[in-house]
């Protein structure tokens, strides 16, 4: 009975921690219950990937309303794999939290951060499990509120400005979103996804279906960083608290992605979108200026968490360049890297947390030496950097091989080359961590930084091991990335 | 202990090896037992599984599955035993010799050094074994970095900057080049695993396709130093003697030609080659690196820069040796490898002793030196005929097949090419040797003697090897000869 | 007919566009609020107003009532106010703490502000 309730759980279990984290105050009890929360949540979303790999989609119908007039929760091959990252990372940071928020909030705000952490996990699971296009809107603001909430709470006053540009941006993002699906609603007169798909072709006006088109694909870009539309992502990650910064860069990017993939490939078809509109092109060249450029900021960036927040500007280039490939191994890249890259920059996020802590700033020059004086936290930099090089061995090498592929099968031989040259800039970026870590003195603090904190080391070194198991043993992550490759473009589930 | 087991221990051996020296790191005699214990316990594991390959069989070892369809497997055949039974072999030695360079010149973060030897170590032999492409991909990745702490050991500008150029002209390389390589290749054939005869016969790639591939992997095997992508190796000269001495002349470098040889041999086929003619601007290539690395060693005042170009030019050997792709220039090819790599360690572990002795870098100071260090100049002496090709060294013997390899393919070019590189060869190693022994050491030098007593051990028996070698050839022999497929 | 009888449409264009403008041409963090609010009532507009049928009442099922009134706009758009007074209060909560952190609610001069202490620092 209650298993038949696990996707409604998934969501409703942490969107009720968070009122039960404000009513209890205490902030051990609120990190337990947060933690506790998060965890049930990841359970529920391994339980569902299972589920989903061995008997095909899960449609739940919330209050017993049958679609297309109750809300469906969907889990599918791709849901499911969003699921388990959103949920595992949203985990790991709460774990994280522990030491790192106490060291960065008052005391009297502390859970007010785990409740907003809560609410914000739950949106982000309710985003990408749900199968209404209004209901996912309102998950939207759910997490995107959250999350404005949770950057402001950085403790440097710019937090503010880049909360504040944020709420602008991502606001005007969601209604943008919601323009384009009251359109689809005024042309179908529903909001089930899977409604709207098989209905779309009788819609009576083209013209109103294509509008919807650009409403929801500039919306939704704007949510995921995609070049030009990435200007509120650097700061809002560089003075957003560690624990925040790792979970937002880690998961929030990623499930506006699979919106994307969900609209384009699950709602409008890949003919309405190649076809009526250049859409394909459009991202195509947007993605390669976002790899470029992104890449060639990043290069300058004097402060670490600025540094890879540029650097996650260019690598959402390569998963939309997946997208916009449209084949098989193109979607495969962009679903894998999508996991992938949460991964990777998770650890990386929570290990320069940890800089961030011990040296007072994320900056490159608290970089010096750290090799000899916190070696644990520059070794998982240094592992979770060559997986953001795409290094084989990583995660970030199963990503690239498939991109690669993707574009030698659309015999683009230019593509293959700007791939794996750009993947020469990530090599300098990471290197000049490397270089500062391993061949430079230390600055001459005194006293010098000890290693980070064992509480927030070990949930930055299991996404380490993660960026390393899933380049070697790849059968889960491509194996379910391939499924959801193969559900978006219509084949057998 | 069976072969898959034996693999498994070889390659567990030195990574295994490398915690117990990073555990051991504040205790320097406990840490240098370590790293001679890994060494030897490797080599027992190496020459535990020659007998098998001897035999003919073929060990196998699959791990993971890396991507759907490719696997992180070993498959242990003639040319990868070759190249493991070198490399392991020579690291005994260089440890010895290591222990000796590091205290004597009181070299800073000792620990990380042995710790990443032994890595580079595991690395070399995960090479070897690989059973296809992507694991070789893999670790020739790894090698490359565990390697750069060690070139970057002084952690000084000049480090940093050597450094830069290794990384770059290594993982750019293999990156821009080897890598869409290996995608095209898993692409178009199916498979990447090493099968004799190749696996890209019939893969639907015109003969100017496969020739375009067969240049992404020449020039995207970086480690092979072909011109124009040579320039790292010089660059790594930067490091400690001892890296020098068994990672860029034996395992790094040695881990390119191998590969050279593993693609040409197991991925494209020798006939496949032959027949399409898709190869046959190589010998041009590598027999331009040799000429032009040769001429630049020549000019070089500084000893290692000396010996780092000799070594571009010794690794094109092996380059043509097996572009000419007769059977016979095949099985001299993965011969010089072993040949090249003895003769080559001795005139490393020479420079590291007399840096070490008398802090001399340049080959203009070493007048009348072989009088204060005899025995390091004489192994010098030996070393340098090995190089040139002079019997009974064990040079003479690779180099003596490769001249019979294009001498069957009826390549005259090549017999040019070669015979011109030995004078060149002698042009810059006699004269060293000629100053060391028979010119007036110059006014001021200072007073001293020999080298420490565990590099001297060191450079003897890597001399006493070379000399040696042609007279116990009949395992590298038949290994090399079962690699290139002639007659078991 | 077309042009006039789409009038709903025409106000909901008119204060989307206003709104977006708003948004990006004025400095002061206040009334870019403002603008943002505009623009997401228009979206209000765009929702609500098709639902309503001439001459449809409730949709109450009830004796002699034949013609009703979509509801489902009107829920939607009930949960889009929540979400948009819910944002207006937030994005004024950030103004205020920025204003005790700068002094100032002027997009450029917290800018300046900012640079200012990147410079002297």
């Amino acid at each position: 009975m209650t298993l038949a309730h696990l996707p409604a759980l998934e969501v409703v279990v942490p969107l009720l921690a968070a009122p039960l984290a404000v009513l209890l105050r205490r902030s051990s009890l609120a990190w337990a219950i947060a933690t506790a929360a998060c965890a049930f949540s990841f359970a529920v979303a391994l339980l569902l990937a299972s589920e989903v790999s061995a008997h095909g989609p899960i449609s739940y119908h919330l209050g017993s309303w049958p679609p297309p007039w109750g809300i469906e929760y969907r889990v599918d091959a791709l849901s499911a794999f969003v699921l388990v990252l959103v949920s595992g990372i949203g985990t790991l940071t709460a774990l994280y939290a522990w030491r790192s928020i106490a060291a960065e909030l008052p005391r009297d705000q502390i859970y007010l951060y785990y409740a907003l952490h809560c609410l914000c996990v739950a949106g982000l699971l309710g985003m990408t499990i749900t199968g209404d296009a209004f209901n996912l809107f309102v998950f939207m603001e759910i997490a995107s509120l959250s999350s404005y909430v949770l950057i402001a709470l950085g403790r440097d006053r710019r937090a503010l400005v880049a909360a504040y540009q944020y709420l602008i941006l991502g606001t005007i993002g969601a209604t943008f979103y919601v323009i384009g699906v009251g359109l689809l609603y005024l042309s179908t007169g529903t909001l089930n996804m899977d409604d709207l798909a098989a209905r779309l072709p009788q819609a009576a006006s083209p013209r109103a279906v294509l509008a919807a088109l650009a409403f929801i694909t500039v919306g939704v870009s704007l949510k995921l960083a995609l070049f030009p539309l990435h200007l509120w992502l650097p700061n809002a990650y560089a003075y957003a608290p560690s624990a925040v910064t790792a979970f937002l860069a880690a998961t929030a990017t990623k499930v506006s992605v699979y919106v994307l993939l969900r609209f384009y490939f699950g709602i409008f078809g890949l003919e309405l979108v190649a076809e009526s509109l250049p859409m394909r092109e459009i991202l195509l060249v947007l993605s390669l200026v976002a790899i470029v450029t992104a890449s060639l900021v990043a290069l300058w960036q004097a402060d670490l968490k600025r540094l890879f927040a540029y650097s996650s500007v260019a690598q959402i280039g390569y998963i939309t360049l997946g997208i916009s490939m449209a084949s098989r191994d193109g979607l495969t890249a962009a679903v894998v890297h999508l996991f992938n890259h949460g991964v990777t920059k998770g650890a990386l996020f929570l290990l320069v947390g940890g800089i961030a802590l011990r040296a007072g700033s994320a900056g490159l020059e608290c970089a010096r030496g750290l090799g000899r004086t916190m070696p644990l936290t520059s070794l998982g930099i240094v592992i979770a950097g060559l997986s953001l090089i795409g290094v084989p061995g990583t995660a970030g090498f199963v990503s690239k091989w498939y991109l690669v592929l993707g574009a030698i099968e659309a015999g683009r031989w230019w593509l293959v080359a700007f791939v794996v040259a750009t993947s020469l800039i990530a090599v300098a970026y990471v290197w000049r961590f490397v270089e500062a870590a391993y061949l430079s003195a230390p600055g001459g603090r005194t006293p010098e930084p000890g290693e980070t904190p064992a509480t927030m080391l070990v949930p930055a070194w299991i996404l380490v091991a993660a960026c390393v198991g899933f380049g070697l043993q790849t059968s889960w992550t491509v194996g379910g990335a391939q499924r959801a490759a193969a559900l978006l473009l219509g084949g057998a589930p | 202990m069976n072969g898959a087991q034996l693999i498994a221990a070889a390659l567990l051996v030195p990574a295994a090896g490398a915690a117990g020296i990073a555990l051991a790191g504040r205790r320097p005699n406990l840490r240098e037992s370590a790293t001679l214990a890994t060494a030897a316990t490797l080599l027992v594991c190496v020459l535990g599984l020659l007998p098998l390959v001897l035999a003919g069989e073929r060990p196998q070892l699959v791990l993971l599955e890396m991507l759907p369809g490719i696997t992180l497997g070993f498959r242990l055949e003639p040319l990868g035993m070759l190249f493991a039974l070198v490399a392991s072999s020579l690291w005994i030695v260089n440890s010895v010799y290591s222990i000796g360079y590091m205290r004597g010149n009181n070299e800073p973060q000792q620990t990380r050094f042995y710790v990443c030897f032994a890595l580079a170590l595991a690395a070399t032999m995960g090479i070897a074994f690989s059973a296809n492409l992507l694991t070789l991909y893999l670790f020739y990745e790894l090698l490359t970095l565990v390697t750069w702490p060690l070139v970057t050991h002084h952690g000084d500008g000049e480090a940093r900057a050597g450094g830069r150029t290794y990384l770059g002209f290594l993982l750019g390389t293999s990156i821009v080049l080897l890598l869409p390589a290996i995608i095209v290749t898993w692409a178009f054939a199916g498979t990447l695993d090493f099968a004799p005869g190749g696996i890209l016969r019939g893969a639907g790639l015109s003969n100017a396709a496969l020739g375009g591939l067969l240049a992404l992997y020449m020039f995207g095997i970086g480690k092979a130093a072909l011109m124009p992508f040579h320039r790292w190796l010089p660059a790594a000269m930067v490091a400690p003697t001892p890296v020098s001495a068994l990672l860029h002349a034996v395992a790094v470098v040695k881990a390119g030609v191998f590969t050279v040889l593993k693609v040409i041999v197991y991925v494209f086929g020798v006939e496949t080659l032959a027949e399409v003619r898709a190869a046959d601007w190589l010998p041009t290539v590598a027999g331009f690196t040799i000429i032009a690395a040769s001429v630049v060693a020549l000019r070089s005042d500084n000893l290692k820069r000396r010996l780092a170009y000799s070594t571009v030019s010794q690794l094109s050997y092996v380059v043509l040796a097996a572009s000419l792709l007769a059977p016979l220039s095949v099985a001299a090819a993965a011969l010089h490898i072993a040949t090249h790599a003895v003769g080559k360690i001795t005139l490393f572990f020479a420079a590291g002793a007399i840096y070490t002795a008398s802090h001399k870098t340049e080959v203009s100071q070493l007048d009348g030196i072989g009088r204060r260090m005899p025995w390091t100049m004489g192994a010098f002496a030996i070393g340098a005929l090995s190089l040139i090709g002079i019997p009974p060294t064990a040079g003479f013997l690779s180099k003596w097949m490769i001249f019979q390899g294009a001498a069957a393919a009826g390549h005259h070019a090549a017999l040019a090419v070669l015979a011109l590189s030995t004078l060149l060869n002698a042009a810059y190693f006699l004269p060293i040797v000629h100053a060391a022994f028979l010119r007036e050491p110059r006014a001021g030098g200072g007073v001293h003697g020999e080298a420490p007593k565990p590099m001297l051990a060191a450079l003897v028996l890597t001399a006493l090897a070379t000399l040696a070698l042609p007279f116990v050839a009949a395992v590298p022999l038949a290994l090399a000869r079962a690699a290139a497929g002639i007659g078991t | 007919m077309s042009v006039l009888g789409h009038y709903s449409y025409w106000i909901t264009v008119i204060l989307m566009v206003a709104g977006l403008y708003i948004v990006i041409a004025r400095g002061n963090l206040i009334k870019k609020l403002i603008g943002l609010s505009i623009f997401q009532t228009s979206v209000y507009l765009l929702y609500i107003a098709p639902g309503k049928l001439i001459g449809g009442t409730a949709p109450i099922v009830a004796d002699g009532f034949k013609l009703y009134s979509n509801p489902l706009p009107h829920v939607l758009i009930l949960t889009a106010i929540v979400v948009g007074v819910a944002t207006l209060a937030l994005g004024l909560a950030i103004v205020v703490r920025i204003r005790e952190a700068y002094g100032a609610i002027e997009e450029d001069e917290i800018l300046a502000a900012d640079r200012d202490r990147g410079a002297g620092a």
